[in-house]
């Protein structure tokens, strides 16, 4: 009897929408590639390349404001530095496809590629070393990412600074790193960053199959993290993370080593982000150190909060909204942007604290007490 | 010469056949070697925040199986003295000792809970945003390390042990409740079952009573009573009516150390602790 209860109580998560949504995102998927590839381009209902292209870098950014969410909304701990990790896959995937490039590059160089001619190198790095082999990219894809966030998050955790002090040095160490990638002599294209790309495992970076596909992928990896991550969060260490998250001593003297919990889900957060940053790259055809940038990683955390912290859905659905409204916005009001960024966070703040995804429980609740004070009456 | 014959001995000494390197040697696991009847020993604890002297060579014995009270004004060192035992600060000297083998001071504070030291605070402090039953989950005794958390699952007898437990709390029926939705009283008891469900060997209780009703006081002072014995309750305490309920021996904490160590009747004519609270005219008088 016991055990049924707890059942209930397991489905009464908020994981009940997870399925339906996954099943939403890939057939939205589906039918944009279908519409893109067996349209004629003078249907009503083509979706363009551009459009595809458009749409796979919002899922990249929603995976981006996933692994945020996981960090921020359910272990409390505000990274305001995770557009470095996601800059980091990103290098990672660039790196593979400047070396695809080969001879094809201005300077017709057999193996360097054109910006280290330019500085007139006359061998590859070590660290470019390997970076032809695309498993080996992939690799450190996940790896780099992965071991900044571990070294990072096992002094900062292990030293317990946390709160704002913790957010500050995110916002530092995606700084530094900015200022180290617009070095020319750090080997990574100084400013200009790695672009020029031409093909991804032998598939032309132009052609409509190849960005129809990386955007299938991309989604494909969105739902794979999210019901992933669904399962983490629903498990007894995802309730270990609530619990950090709301009284982190207190689960200290429950027995439960914090800062380790804290650790390996910052390493998971970091790895989901350089992913997502390996997926972008090859879609918008760039990555330069502006991807490093403070502000960009603020700009996730404003995703996230709009679609609402905490849920993971939430914060795919405020990726989508925000980044949809600024491709919008943009257009019309270039230099507005920020404005409109800042105000919207702040709107969201003061009034949607528990962002869309909150607005729409109250609403809910809002109905059913209605109905039930109807149904009484 | 004598520097040779030191270093040759050191290295005698750790390459001794009959002894086992410390970072090999097995843990106690959980193991708490009680022999001499004591549970706990702090010797002469001494720890000051700027100047002030929180604890002042302070020395506890602490049988297994008793229920001890301290006592003492605001300020006398209780809550620090607690502080101290669970890990949270350290002395800046002195010894804490559970049973005769573990050293508290050189483990931190998850260690020390999953040696079977429970703690219970002065405000309660449940995770509000989670149920009573997911409350009692996190605190049930398991290997709390990351990868085991992550994949463990709820056992049919760790079931039942908190479906026990939540008889005991009488929080049955809301243990689907989310625990911030629960009163101040309630709070108190799912405090005291996430100590329970963990199986604790001693139990350390900060103000157990602070903001109950008189039946649900007499009802904790029952449920403490029962507790010990089979293990080793701890309860600071304000309530003197509450001490003098449960008490069997009373430790009085004034200004960082023990001032006086008896039954309540004891406690109560001492001359030291009577100087303390009344002032010195009512000795005299």
């Amino acid at each position: 009897m016991s055990k049924l209860l707890h059942w209930f109580s397991a489905g009464r998560t908020s994981g009940k929408y997870t399925l339906p949504f996954v099943i939403l995102l890939l057939g939205i998927t589906l039918l944009a590639s279908a519409a893109n590839l067996l349209l004629p381009e003078s249907s009503a209902l083509h979706v363009s390349t551009y459009s595809i292209t458009l749409l796979g870098k919002y899922l990249c950014y929603a995976m981006l404001a996933l692994a945020v969410d996981i960090i921020w909304g359910y272990c409390g701990i505000l990274s305001l530095g995770h557009g470095a990790f996601f800059a980091l896959g990103g290098y990672a995937m660039g790196m593979y496809l400047m070396r695809q490039i080969g001879d094809r590059g201005v300077y017709g160089h057999p193996t360097l590629p054109d910006f280290m001619v330019f500085l007139d190198w006359q061998e590859l790095p070590w660290f470019w070393l390997g970076m032809d082999q695309f498993w080996f990219a992939m690799i450190m894809a996940v790896l780099v990412p992965g071991l900044l966030a571990f070294v990072f998050g096992w002094l900062a955790f292990r030293s317990r600074v946390t709160g704002v002090y913790l957010s500050i040095m995110t916002q530092a160490l995606t700084y530094a790193l900015l200022l180290a990638f617009f070095r020319n002599e750090m080997g990574f294209g100084g400013n200009n960053g790695l672009t020029d790309f031409k093909e991804i495992l032998g598939f032309d970076l132009q052609s409509d199959a190849t960005r129809v596909s990386l955007f299938i992928i991309t989604a494909l990896l969105l739902a794979l993290v999210l019901l992933v991550s669904q399962r983490i969060l629903s498990s007894r260490l995802g309730k270990v993370t609530l619990a950090v998250r709301d009284a982190e001593a207190r689960t200290r003297f429950i027995g439960y080593r914090t800062e380790r919990y804290k650790v390996w889900l910052f390493v998971y957060s970091a790895v989901i982000a350089g992913v997502a940053g390996a997926l972008y790259v090859p879609q918008v055809g760039i990555i330069n150190p502006g991807e490093f940038s403070p502000i960009n990683s603020i700009e996730i955390v404003i995703w996230v909060a709009v679609g609402g912290r905490g849920t993971l859905i939430g914060a795919i659905i405020g990726a989508l909204l925000v980044n949809y409204a600024k491709t919008r916005f943009t257009a019309i009001m270039p230099d507005g942007w920020l404005f409109a960024l800042g105000a919207l966070f702040v709107l969201v703040t003061l009034f949607l604290p528990k962002g869309l995804i909150g607005l729409y429980g109250q609403l809910k609740s809002k109905r059913q007490t209605l109905s039930t004070q109807e149904a009484s009456s | 010469m004598n520097a040779i014959d030191q270093s040759l001995q050191s290295l005698r000494d750790t390459f001794r056949r009959d002894l086992v390197w410390p970072f090999l040697a097995p843990e106690h696991a959980a193991k708490v070697d009680v022999s001499n009847q004591m549970i706990l020993y702090v010797e002469g604890l001494n720890l000051s925040f700027d100047g002030f002297k929180a604890l002042n060579d302070l020395n506890l014995y602490v049988k297994d199986g008793e229920l001890r009270c301290l006592i003492g004004a605001n300020g006398a060192g209780k809550t620090t003295l607690m502080d101290v035992i669970t890990g949270k600060s350290k002395p800046d000297s002195g010894s804490v000792f559970f049973g005769q083998t573990h050293n508290l001071l050189s483990k931190d504070e998850a260690d020390i809970a999953q040696l079977g030291i429970g703690r219970k605070f002065q405000k309660p402090t449940v995770f509000e945003e989670q149920s009573v039953f997911d409350n009692l989950e996190l605190s049930l005794k398991t290997d709390k390390r990351v990868i085991q958390t992550l994949f463990s699952r709820l056992s049919p007898s760790e079931i039942d042990r908190i479906d026990e437990v939540l008889k005991i709390i009488g929080l049955n029926d809301q243990r689907f409740m989310k625990a911030g939705a629960l009163s101040h009283g309630q709070k108190q008891w799912l405090e005291i079952g996430m100590l329970l469900v963990s199986d604790p060997r001693l139990l350390l209780i900060d103000e157990p009573v602070a903001g109950m009703t008189a039946q649900e006081t007499e009802r904790t002072a029952e449920l403490l009573t029962s507790l010990a014995g089979e293990r080793t309750v701890i309860v600071v305490e304000h309530d003197m009516e509450f001490v003098r309920s449960i008490a069997r021996t009373v430790t009085v904490l004034h200004q960082g150390s023990v001032l006086a160590e008896g039954t309540m009747d004891q406690i109560q004519n001492n001359k030291d602790v009577i100087e303390v609270y009344l002032g010195e005219e009512a000795v005299e008088a």
